[in-house]
């Protein structure tokens, strides 16, 4: 097959294992995100891709080349760090150019200066790196990466040791600057808004496992597992029979229905069930209900509800139906 | 990139497993499986790395280690064959122990001194921000490589009952001599430990501050845990420089007081006892083990996480309320322990038979009177050339030496070969120079390494000396170096070559600097191993100020002393100019 | 600790392994003496740091014999012979200059020198042989006596002692300052005069007298005479020191004719340097050519002004001032260099023993 394939990667640290036998693909253009939480094992995957992990066991493709043997720099993969990893001791223009050295020195300046305004800072090339701010940091390090033009960029958590608000912001620059090079890229984060922002296709790793690759909406509606889905946000998880009182989605007897965050409305008509707590959350108001089977369900509303119950329905839509 | 806190880097990815789950530092030693698919070295690479090794061992080999088992090898080996009774007789001699008592005394005690004085000039000098605070940095580092005898003579007269301290009762004193070991090493305490402290993070002492400790309990439960690996790794190296002190204690003990290296000294030239010298120098290779055991164990914890500022934010403004106390102990130290002997020894250059002036100056462009075979500026270059052609070898040398010890080898025993590789280069430091140069007379006596008489062994011998001290000045910088730097710039298409010169070379670059002038002024003041190659028509300076000070008469002795200026004047230029260059995580 | 145990591993390995390669050389020739004389293009000199001649006779040495010659100090005194005992296997040089008396038994008994005697020897010079094997030959001499400050002894109008009993007076309590025989080669020739004046019986005796009367020891002669005595620039507190009988030549003031310190004549030991050729030279002719060298009348009359020492063919006229602030002891103590080479270990045991215990 064109672009990247794993297949039943290893990745051991000792007698520790972070990889336990992972098969992926990413398509020519294509960027896969992966999600997980620490220690899930994505980031030990991306350094296997890259080679900068030796393969316990398995194999990595590209084009159907087996490229597990060729070293690191003979790849023609990228990768953006969490920390950016930008060289001290070389300017911006410096770092970006440093994958270009092969090209003539105009052509070499060129590329930066476009590079430059892929991520929106045009004229910094002169400045010493220890000058620039977290943002503008990692967008030169975006920017370094994308120079040498990979086959496949691996990034690493980008932008988690950024600010909320920068980061929200960065995702877009982000997004852009990979399609608009047309770059496949390999996404690693524990954001999920990230990966759904970016991404073709998301990943979900947990344990040294990959728990399933689709694309963003079946991942969102249709979560193999509940392993998954309690990754992507769902909860609580409630039993058939329940989810049936409620006025949720038909589930077979044994299977579950998880709630995903807009899963429950209030409606004058549906169910009244005991308000636990109401809090603000960006102007909206969340309000705690108790479900009959004691657990916790959570209902956005507009504004704050007077009376002790509040009546409630699931929304079909919002729920995932879940092998037990 | 400029977030102020930087974290030493942790050296697997942070989610690869729970950090509980691994020993830092041990994580990446673990053997991938037998079946392991790895990304091939190539034989060139391969065959890189091999020469990096194999040509600084090769040099230590045939130049040091040799040398020095050959003529320790000699103390077992009498006519009748293999003998230990010669090494066991004197073990079993009272004489021995009390020697090596005294020898640990004198270290102890010279390390506990040096470290309690180090620490407030540690803190000041590399803590607080000051004007003229580089020239202070360089002048405390000049004692450090001034030659013992000069330093002996400088200190016995002034403690000397008619001299200017003779009222205090210390000649011949064990404290005198204590008092001349802090002067030595002074600057080796407050360089190590300083070079952590400055990028220490001030926001854990903050936080502990707002928790309500007061500064002294700050200091003790904060900043003391931080830089005590720093203390550790200092001290270990000032007590291996105290227990192997020669002219200091020949020029300024008493006779009844011996340590382990003059009774080489003693044991080997005055009364060839071959066995004898065999049995003392195993006990010193025993002691200087230890402290180096100690030393890189106290290394290795400094290297984990620690939270450290990369740039120079931590350091502060100096103010006078909070750093008097710190500021008083540096400057007692700077004046009373530093100052008064150089300035005694310039104010004496200047001291003639007709009263003051530059007389003793002007006699240095001559052979003063015939008690030299060269006029002492001569000697100077003769020294100025050996000593860059010293710095040379022990500086390509060096750089081999770091750029593998700072490898990390996911191999165990690769791993262990690495942290070898690092502990034997230190072992010259430790050595008796007279095992060295004894040694070089039995072995480098036939072909292929016929160089018992050839002027290059001096530059040989003097690098073998500087050597630990370049290791110890840049293992530390590309230790330093996150390895992700160079995954980075491999990610960038950069090959093995490429990164090494890139990302090591560039930063090492940095580190050269200092390591060229520890190099250079180490071989500027060599005596101990030079004394034995010695040739008359080509002296050393060093070897020309020791002969001086052998002589009667006012002319030769201030000679001696204004040659000894010259001496320190050079080495505090070199000092200062590498200090101008000094990267912020080299240890000495 | 498993550092630490690698590198003793190494170490031992290391030691066993070369050991083997540092053995025993093929023997070097020990027939030399019978056969032809070795000769090569090269002379290697090994001497003492101290070693000076002007640089036209060098010169001129080399330019007579057409040799290469270079000088190697790698010690000095008791060092200089252990070293060559140490290379008997492979030399280090061809020729040795700077072995004193102190020393000369022990090279002539473990044979590091070969029997050769120059032509026409003045008999000044044959008067200061070592003993009769040939092996070494007397270059020059000087005397190791007791030095005093006469300035100060007169500032406090007291006589200047004479002889070595006047040092263990009470009048001159605390004033002698000497170097330890175990590390210094004055201190060792001082030694053997007391030796010489006392006798093996009586020596030890008369220490016990100086050291009663406050004698100090140091270990060399650079703290004894720069920092102790207080005739010197280094202007210590002991005003009598252990140095050489040219020592006052030095401690004249400029325009003065009179020096601020004397030797006593009546305290002091000959010690005699000499030269010999090295056995198992690669040049033993141009080693003998440079023994013959070494006496030759212009060398002999640059060794005062080279190496403060006298020439040991006294026919050789002294530089003018010597006689006047330089003056050799007539009745110097002796001990053949047998009976130093024999005893000298037992001596400075006794010796440490009485005086430092």
């Amino acid at each position: 097959m064109r672009g990247l394939s794993v297949t039943g990667a290893v990745v051991k640290y000792g007698d520790l294992v972070a990889v336990d036998g992972v098969d992926a693909a990413v398509e020519p253009g294509e960027i896969v995100a992966l999600l997980g939480a620490s220690g899930s094992g994505k980031s030990s995957l991306l350094r296997g891709i890259a080679g900068l992990e030796p393969l316990a066991a398995g194999r990595v493709a590209w084009n159907d080349e087996d490229v597990t043997t060729v070293p690191v720099h003979k790849r023609g993969f990228g990768m953006m760090f969490q920390d950016g990893q930008l060289f001290n001791h070389l300017s911006v223009a410096g770092n970006i150019a440093y994958g270009l050295y092969r090209q003539p020195r105009a052509a070499r300046r060129a590329r930066v200066e476009k590079l430059l305004e892929v991520v929106g800072l045009p004229g910094y090339g002169a400045r010493p790196v220890s000058e620039l701010s977290g943002g503008q940091a990692q967008r030169v390090a975006l920017a370094r990466s994308l120079a040498p033009g990979p086959r496949l960029l691996l990034l690493d958590e980008p932008l988690s040791a950024l600010d909320r608000n920068l980061r929200e912001h960065l995702v877009g620059v982000l997004g852009d600057a990979l399609r608009t090079t047309g770059t496949t890229a390999l996404y690693v984060t524990h954001d999920q808004d990230e990966a759904f922002a970016l991404a073709d296709r998301v990943g979900v790793m947990d344990a040294g496992r990959m728990l399933q690759l689709d694309n963003p909406d079946t991942l969102w509606r249709r979560p193999v597992s509940r392993r998954v889905a309690d990754f992507l946000g769902y909860e609580p998880f409630i039993d058939a029979e329940l989810a049936r009182r409620l006025g949720g989605p038909d589930a077979g007897p044994g299977q579950l229905v998880g709630i995903g965050p807009a899963g429950l409305l209030a409606d004058a008509a549906g169910t009244a069930l005991p308000v636990v707590e109401q809090r603000y959350r960006r102007g909206e108001v969340l309000i705690d209900v108790r479900l009959p089977d004691g657990q916790l369900a959570t209902v956005t509303a507009a504004e704050k509800h007077d009376g002790e119950e509040l009546s409630v329905r699931l929304d079909r839509a919002g729920c995932a139906v879940l092998p037990g | 990139m400029d977030s102020p806190v930087e974290r030493v880097q942790p050296r697997v990815p942070v989610d690869a497993a729970p950090a509980q789950a691994r020993p830092a530092g041990s994580s990446r030693e673990g053997a991938p499986g037998p079946a392991a698919v790895r990304p091939s070295a190539g034989p060139l690479a391969v065959a890189l790395w091999a020469g990096a090794v194999l040509v600084p061992v090769g040099f230590l080999a045939v130049f040091f280690a040799w040398p020095v088992a050959s003529l320790v090898a000699r103390g077992f080996v009498t006519e009748a064959g293999f003998s230990l009774d010669g090494v066991r007789s004197v073990l079993a001699a009272p004489r021995t122990w009390r020697i090596l008592g005294q020898t640990l005394g004198l270290a102890a005690a010279g390390t506990a001194a040096s470290v309690l004085l180090g620490l407030p000039g540690a803190y000041l000098l590399y803590r607080c921000r000051f004007p003229g605070r580089a020239v202070l940095r360089a002048m405390v580092s000049v004692p450090f490589v001034l030659p013992a005898v000069v330093v002996g003579v400088a200190f016995r007269s002034l403690f000397s009952v008619t001299g200017p301290l003779g009222g205090l009762g210390l000649d011949e004193s064990f404290a005198a001599i204590m008092v001349a070991l802090v002067f030595f090493n002074y600057s080796v305490m407050v360089r190590t430990v300083g070079a952590l402290w400055s990028r220490l993070d001030p926001r854990t002492a903050e936080a502990a501050r707002v928790l309500g400790a007061s500064p002294v309990r700050v200091f003790c439960t904060v900043t003391l845990p931080a830089i005590g690996p720093a203390i550790l790794s200092g001290a270990s190296l000032v007590f291996l420089f105290c227990a192997t002190a020669f002219g200091i204690v020949m020029v300024m003990g008493g006779v009844g007081f011996s340590t382990i290296e003059t009774e080489i000294w003693y044991q080997t030239t005055q009364l060839l006892d071959l066995p004898a010298a065999a049995a003392l120098s195993i006990l010193q290779l025993v002691v200087v083990a230890a402290s180096l055991l100690v030393a890189s164990r106290a290394r290795r914890r400094s290297e984990h996480a620690l939270r450290l500022r990369g740039d120079a934010g931590a350091e502060q403004p100096w103010r006078l309320r909070r750093d008097l106390l710190p500021t008083l102990v540096t400057g007692l130290v700077g004046v009373g322990l530093l100052g008064v002997p150089m300035v005694h020894l310039v104010v004496r250059s200047f001291a003639t038979a007709e009263g003051w002036g530059w007389r003793n100056y002007a006699l240095l462009a001559t052979t003063g009177d015939g008690s030299l075979s060269v006029p002492v500026w001569t000697a100077a270059l003769n020294s100025l050339v050996i000593a860059t052609q010293a710095c040379l070898v022990a500086v390509v040398l060096g750089v081999l030496v770091s750029l593998v010890a700072s490898r990390r080898p996911r191999s165990p025993g690769l791993a262990r070969g690495v942290r070898l590789l690092d502990a034997v280069f230190m072992l010259p430091l430790g050595v008796s120079a007279v095992t060295v140069g004894f040694g070089f007379l039995i072995t480098l006596n036939r072909p292929p390494f016929d160089l018992r008489s050839s002027p290059i062994l001096i530059p040989i011998a003097q690098a073998i000396v500087a050597l630990p001290l370049v290791v110890r000045t840049l293992l530390p910088v590309l230790r330093a170096i996150d390895p992700r730097q160079r995954e980075a710039a491999a990610m960038l298409g950069a090959g093995p070559g490429r990164v090494l010169a890139s990302i090591d070379g560039a930063l090492a670059l940095r580190g050269l600097g200092l390591a060229v002038g520890f190099a250079f002024a180490t071989s500027l003041g060599e005596f101990g191993a030079t004394s034995f190659l010695s040739r008359p028509d080509h002296p050393t300076l060093p070897v020309v100020i020791f002969r001086l000070i052998g002589r009667p008469g006012a002319d030769n002795f201030g000679m001696a002393m204004a040659a000894s200026v010259i001496l320190a004047v050079l080495t505090a230029a070199v000092m200062a100019a590498a200090e101008a260059v000094r990267p912020r995580e080299a240890e000495l | 600790m498993r550092t630490i145990s690698t590198i003793t591993a190494f170490a031992a390995t290391a030691a066993l392994a070369l050991a083997g390669c540092a053995g025993p050389a093929p023997a070097a020739s020990q027939t030399a003496e019978a056969s032809a004389p070795t000769e090569s293009k090269t002379l290697t000199v090994v001497t003492h740091d101290s070693f000076a001649l002007s640089d036209e006779l060098k010169q001129q040495f080399e330019k007579e014999t057409g040799y290469t010659v270079t000088y190697v100090a790698p010690g000095d005194g008791g060092a200089l012979v252990n070293q060559l005992i140490l290379t008997k296997d492979s030399p280090l040089g061809d020729v040795v200059y700077g072995i004193d008396n102190t020393f000369a038994g022990r090279a002539i008994s473990q044979q590091v020198v070969t029997p050769y005697t120059p032509a026409n020897l003045p008999e000044s010079v044959a008067a200061l042989k070592a003993d009769d094997s040939g092996r070494l030959t007397a270059v020059d001499f000087g005397d190791v006596c007791v030095n005093a400050d006469s300035k100060w002894f007169a500032a406090k109008k007291l006589a200047v002692p004479v002889t070595l009993d006047d040092l263990a007076k009470p009048e001159y309590a605390d004033l002698l300052v000497v170097e330890n025989p175990a590390s210094s080669s004055p201190g060792l020739a001082w030694l053997a005069a007391t030796v010489g004046a006392k006798g093996e019986d009586g020596y030890l005796d008369y220490w016990t007298s100086l050291k009663n009367n406050g004698v100090k020891v140091v270990k060399g002669w650079t703290e004894a005479y720069s920092t102790e005595f207080s005739g010197s620039s280094g202007k210590g507190s002991k005003p009598l020191v252990v140095s050489y009988s040219t020592s006052p030549a030095f401690e004249v003031p400029k325009g003065s004719s009179t020096s601020n310190t004397e030797a006593l004549l009546q305290t002091c030991f000959r010690q005699v340097e000499y030269a010999g050729v090295i056995a198992g030279a690669q040049n033993e002719v141009g080693a003998r050519k440079f023994i013959d060298f070494m006496l030759s009348r212009d060398v002999q009359a640059d060794i005062p002004g080279q190496m403060y020492m006298y020439p040991a063919d006294t026919s050789v006229e002294l530089p003018a001032d010597w006689q006047k602030f330089a003056p050799l002891s007539d009745a110097p103590f002796t001990v053949s260099a047998e009976a130093i080479s024999a005893n000298r270990d037992a001596w400075i045991r006794d010796w440490t023993a009485t005086v430092i215990g």
